[in-house]
């Protein structure tokens, strides 16, 4: 009979919904992805400059980026030296993305601009930055402080960032100033000199690297290339010379942040890089000072990277956005006024490898707005020594060198040995002062001093060249590569002079037990040297020891986020999951219905059925009762829900339907009654890897019995298996498994005992056996359920029989009721006479082949062995 | 209640065990029984610890910090340029403890916790004595809790076996020099306890991902393999998704983001921030993982 499909089945309705939900959500996540807003629109167009000094006429290249909203905000990006515009363009259009105009242009003299190259000057570049001012002021996109006055801001990077500072000092309609990695004083930094007495030594590679840089192909002559006249011809003379003339001097000073600090009104962002020789830290902090001395607002960044690292251009990005957000449109929170990165102090989690950490200082930059400068004192000591610069400047020490600085800093790593240790350092050319190890670790950021006693043996002018080093146990490391030329005039030769040096800017992180030592050397590569070769004398300002005033911050480290809260999340969806999970399974627990009249029936079945998801029926309202004493036997065909009401007995099934009561406690999966059933259900189930004898002393302890309730003599002596009980489980054969997993369903011996399919795979003398034993088991008072699909076993074991079909019960009842009346047979020893006998009394008689003869005979034969 | 009386009493039976069962006593009063003594742990205990693959791990484990050790006498130093530990790695045992735990973290003892937390149901079911289990009666909860209590415990005992094994072949190969801190500085030997008690306390509790999804899997299917499989897929699904940083802000909720964390104990001083993260994270996905296997269980149908 075949069952009508009334519905789809409800696990196929699942799935496909399923798929469906997440097909729908992929769609939208494509969809939202590709229809995002598009790219930003540019407007490229010549705007008019200031002309040149011979009248010509200048254009300059612009490109103006158009947010999607308008009116907004404006902002001036200004490019670096050697580059043009397009260096601007993902800059400009991220800064345009987050909503603002920009305005990118060419400087004269580079790109296509017209002109010539003035270095910033004010009455050219920075005049055409007013130019462009007034050009962003036209625009209908770009919001309006007043009529002709934009709210603009400007910002740009080591050329552009001196723009940026000029404009802002001349120009006040500009509102906030970014600047990053920027001069404050061009002469100083061309010509740096720790003893801060005049001029130094000119910075040589550096200045010929940019005049090189800018040079493109220009109408003038080929050595001056796009530079004006003025500025050409002031650098040719100092490359000559090594000392600014009063002409070069008038023309830094003019291009110079310096003389105009006074006047910027607009807050300024000033971003310094702490790998850069060109223009180190000590250049923010004057201008920090300058702008910081008339009120304006001042916030300063010390990044890692400059012009001899790389930097990530990300940052800086991020770092305008968030201060023009704060500035031009009053977007967003202020973070702290001094922040800087310290290199090495942690340690990326992604990679394994060290980077730099964000360190901030809440209370602001130090030595602006009355902050003091905080310092330590570390005491080094060393004898004079004596130090040569050699003929020719040759050989030089080599420090760091333009663009290569990462190159050179990556060989400085944490481990390894420096392989430019013998051209950094050369023997006779170098005083080292060092001091003890340090007891703890040490910030040190910032420029430090010391005082020196230095004597010329020959000349009347020193040229030396001072840093600091980090030394540890088998590192030695120059903290960025920076080391501070000093030139002193004015000397007797032969006589001391106490000078006072301010040794380079760096920000390291010393660690406890290294050395502080500083370096007093004769050549670096970088730098302009003397030809003459000279001899000094270089001793410590207090005798034998001196006092090195190290500069250092109180800062804390950025650690943004709230680390505790995820803690707590984390704790608390522990407890809430324990406690969902005992609410759940306590309330699943049905109240426990004992039920005291059937506290002496082994099993007591009660309309009992199990329907799957599908909606096939494996039991179908099975009712029936097993009493005390009887070996039940369970007969049906393959499928007609034997082992799926045996499992539901144990209570490894729950049943949709109706109850088990066993002992008059219902059956649920865990429930206590359980120990006094035991099972064998479809087969054996060991671990291979113990022995038999294992396995049974293990399956009986984790019920947590007392060892000597089980009576394992009996259930060894059930088993059979002799010697092999020793054995690993995995060697035996499937007979011997079956009959110890029957043997473990009679450990200690229990009331009910329930056996599925006993005989399988057992041969006849182990099954006539197990017959004879689950008899005498019945005689105890102890109650055998066996379910089998043999008719003829079930006949001769059992005293009861429960018939099944298709999950529904037949028949139950004693086997005497249901195998038929109980047929008499007379066994005669010769069959042939008695019909003889039989014929001539009149009755007829049939011979038939006595029942079960084969097995009898086997039985006899295989008994005799 | 009649024994059939047929013609068998004279069937051949030559052990006799049905004499035996003549002489019994008759069931009498139902013993006590508590099912919350049942599956003791040390019966767990007994019957994990004698499989073969336990003892591979163990074996595997206390070959590989000598393999390491052996490849860094031989092949040298590394120069510059990697991780920070693998450059310090042969300065002393500490360090070398702390490199091999570096090396191991995100793959060895990931496989290693899924093992033991994956196999442990699933293999019951595939040897057919869970059903035989649950008939004692094991209540399913229990059950669950004394086998996940001895694996998390096997899984544990991995996790500080393998720098505590590692920091003797450390020793015995490089000496026993104080542990220095990839960026610079060195420990004292307390110090340097206190900073690995810590590492391998934090590798424990980011384990519990792997450890919680393995058990999950096995509850679910009753193949160890897919267990152990699919809490390997995980991660290293996690892992290529941690490294797309487009991903960003939500890369931070990923199971494995705050794997590597515990190199935050290694500096000067203990950062624990992403620490902390990394623990709350870990202990939501294994509540979650651990409580599904709890439900699930509690209702299927064993049919192994």
């Amino acid at each position: 009979m075949k069952l009508p499909r009334l519905r789809r089945p409800r696990r196929r309705r699942t799935v496909v919904a399923l798929v469906v939900a997440g097909a729908i959500v992929l769609a939208l996540a494509v969809l939202v992805v590709v229809t995002r807003p598009a790219g930003v629109h540019t407007v490229s167009r010549f705007v008019a400059g200031t002309p040149e000094s011979d009248g010509r006429p200048v254009q300059l290249d612009t490109t103006l980026y158009l947010p999607a909203s308008a009116p907004a905000p404006a902002i001036l990006l200004a490019h670096g030296f050697g580059g043009d515009k397009t260096d601007l363009d993902t800059q400009a259009r991220d800064l345009a993305r987050a909503g603002y105009v920009v305005l990118t242009y060419s400087a004269r003299g580079f790109g296509k601009s017209g002109g010539l190259v003035h270095l910033d000057a004010p009455a050219f570049e920075v005049a055409d930055g007013s130019k462009l001012v007034d050009y962003l002021a036209t625009q209908v996109s770009v919001r309006k402080d007043s009529d002709g006055d934009p709210r603009i801001g400007v910002a740009g990077s080591s050329y552009g960032g001196g723009l940026a500072l000029l404009l802002a000092g001349t120009d006040h309609r500009i509102d906030a100033v970014g600047a990053d990695i920027t001069w404050n004083s061009l002469q100083r930094a061309l010509f740096p000199n720790g003893a801060a007495t005049g001029p130094g030594v000119f910075k040589k590679l550096w200045a010929g690297y940019l005049f090189q840089a800018a040079h493109g192909s220009g109408p003038t002559d080929p050595s001056c290339g796009r530079f004006a006249p003025d500025v050409c011809a002031a650098y040719q003379r100092a490359a000559q010379s090594g000392t600014p003339d009063a002409a070069m001097s008038t023309l830094l000073r003019a291009s110079s942040p310096e003389s105009i600090l006074a006047s910027i009104t607009a807050p300024t962002l000033l971003i310094q890089g702490e790998q850069d020789s060109l223009f180190p830290l000590t250049e923010a902090d004057a201008n920090a000072r300058g702008i910081a001395a008339h009120g304006t607002p001042v916030k300063v960044i010390w990044r890692s990277g400059g012009h001899d690292g790389r930097s990530q251009t990300d940052d800086v990005r991020l770092a305008f956005q968030s201060w023009f957000d704060a500035r031009l449109r009053a977007k967003g929170s202020e973070s702290s006024p001094f922040q800087f990165a310290v290199r090495g102090a942690g340690l990326s989690a992604a990679s394994g490898r060290t980077i730099s950490q964000t360190r901030q200082v809440d209370a602001g930059y130090p030595g602006i707005d009355g902050r003091p400068t905080l310092t330590e004192t570390v005491t080094i000591q060393g004898r004079p020594q004596q130090i040569s610069a050699p003929a020719g400047g040759n050989p030089a020490a080599v420090s760091v060198l333009p663009q290569l600085g990462d190159a050179l800093d990556a060989a400085q790593g944490a481990g390894a040995s420096n392989p430019f240790q013998s051209i950094s350092s050369l023997s006779g050319q170098v005083a080292r002062f060092a001091s003890d190890p340090l007891p703890d670790r040490m910030l040190v950021a910032g420029a430090s001093t010391v005082r020196l006693v230095v004597t010329a043996q020959t000349t009347t002018d020193a040229i030396l060249f001072i840093s600091l080093h980090d030394l540890g146990s088998d590192t030695d490391v120059l903290p960025s590569g920076l080391v501070t030329p000093v030139r002193l005039t004015g000397l007797v030769a032969g006589a001391p002079r106490e000078v006072t040096l301010t040794l380079p800017s760096v920000v390291r992180l010393i660690a406890a037990g290294h050395r502080l030592v500083l370096t007093v050397a004769t050549t670096d590569l970088a730098y302009r040297l003397p030809t003459d070769p000279r001899t000094y004398t270089v001793a410590l300002a207090g005798g034998g020891t001196e006092a090195l005033t190290v500069a250092t911050v109180d800062a804390h480290t950025v650690r943004p986020g709230r680390p505790l809260a995820w803690l707590i999340t984390g704790v608390v969806a522990v407890l809430l999951v324990m406690a969902g999970v005992a609410w759940w399974a306590r309330r699943r627990r049905r109240a426990s219905k004992r039920d005291p009249e059937l506290a002496e029936v082994p099993i007591a079945i009660q309309d009992l059925g199990k329907e799957y998801g599908d909606g096939y029926r494996a039991v179908d309202g099975v009712t029936f009762r097993v009493e005390r004493g009887q070996v039940v036997g369970l007969l049906g065909p393959n499928g007609a829900g034997k082992t799926t009401i045996l499992r539901m007995l144990v209570g490894l099934i729950t049943p949709t339907r109706g109850q088990i009561h066993v002992f008059g406690q219902p059956i649920q999966p865990g429930a206590a009654v359980l120990s006094r059933i035991g099972a064998f259900i479809e087969g054996p189930g060991f671990l291979p890897h113990l022995s038999g004898r294992e396995n049974l002393r293990l399956f009986w302890e984790a019920s947590g019995r007392p060892l000597d309730d089980a009576d394992f003599e009996t259930a060894l002596q059930i088993a059979g298996l002799g010697a092999s009980i020793d054995r690993k489980v995995k060697t035996y054969s499937h007979g011997m498994k079956q009959r110890l997993a029957i043997a473990q369903a009679m450990l200690g011996l229990p009331e009910l005992l329930v056996l599925d399919e006993p005989t399988n795979g057992l041969d006849p003398p182990q099954i006539a056996e197990m017959r004879e034993v689950l008899q005498r088991y019945a005689l105890t008072g102890r109650t055998v359920m066996i379910s089998s699909h043999l008719l003829a076993e079930v006949e001769q074991t059992c005293t009861h029989v429960v018939v099944m079909h298709k999950g529904a019960l037949i028949a139950a009842g004693s086997v005497h009721d249901i195998a038929g009346n109980g047929r008499m047979q007379l066994a005669v020893p010769d069959p042939a006479r008695a019909a003889q006998v039989l014929a001539g009394a009149g009755i007829t008689a049939q011979t038939v082949p006595a029942r079960r003869a084969l097995e009898d005979v086997f039985l006899d034969l295989v008994a005799g062995e | 209640m009649a024994v059939s009386d047929n013609h068998r009493t004279e069937a051949p039976t030559r052990r006799g065990v049905h004499e035996r069962l003549g002489v019994l006593p008759p069931a009498g009063e139902p013993v006590p029984f508590d099912p919350r003594r049942t599956l003791p742990l040390r019966i767990e205990f007994i019957r994990q610890l004698k499989r073969r693959r336990t003892q591979l791990v163990a074996l595997v484990l206390l070959l590989l910090p000598i393999l390491v050790a052996i490849a860094f006498k031989v092949g040298g130093q590394q120069t510059s340029g990697g991780a920070a530990l693998v450059d310090i790695a042969t300065t002393g045992a500490t360090n070398f403890a702390l490199f091999t735990e570096f090396a191991a973290i995100g793959f060895l003892l990931v496989v290693i916790v899924a093992l033991f937390c994956g196999d442990t149901v699933a293999s019951e079911a595939s040897w057919s004595s869970l059903r035989y289990l649950l008939a004692v009666p094991v209540p399913r909860s229990r059950l669950l809790r004394q086998k996940l209590v001895v694996s998390l415990t096997l899984s544990f005992g991995a996790n500080l076996l393998l720098p505590l094994w590692g920091y003797v072949v450390g020793g015995l190969f490089f000496g026993w020099a104080p542990a220095r801190s990839p960026l610079g500085g060195s420990f004292t030997t307390s110090e340097a306890v206190t900073r690995l008690v810590i590492v391998v306390g934090y590798a424990c509790v980011q384990s519990l991902v792997v450890a919680g999804l393995a058990f999950l899997l096995g509850v679910m299917t009753d193949a160890p393999l897919g267990a152990v499989g699919g809490a390997v897929l995980l991660v290293v699904v996690s892992n290529i998704l941690d490294s797309i940083s487009a991903l960003d802000p939500y890369r931070r909720y990923l199971p494995t983001h705050y794997q590597y964390s515990w190199l935050d104990a290694l500096g000067p001083t203990v950062v624990w921030d992403d620490m902390l993260r990394g623990i709350g994270l870990s202990l939501v996905y294994a509540a979650v993982f651990l409580g599904a296997a709890w439900v699930r269980f509690q209702r299927k149908d064993i049919t192994s």
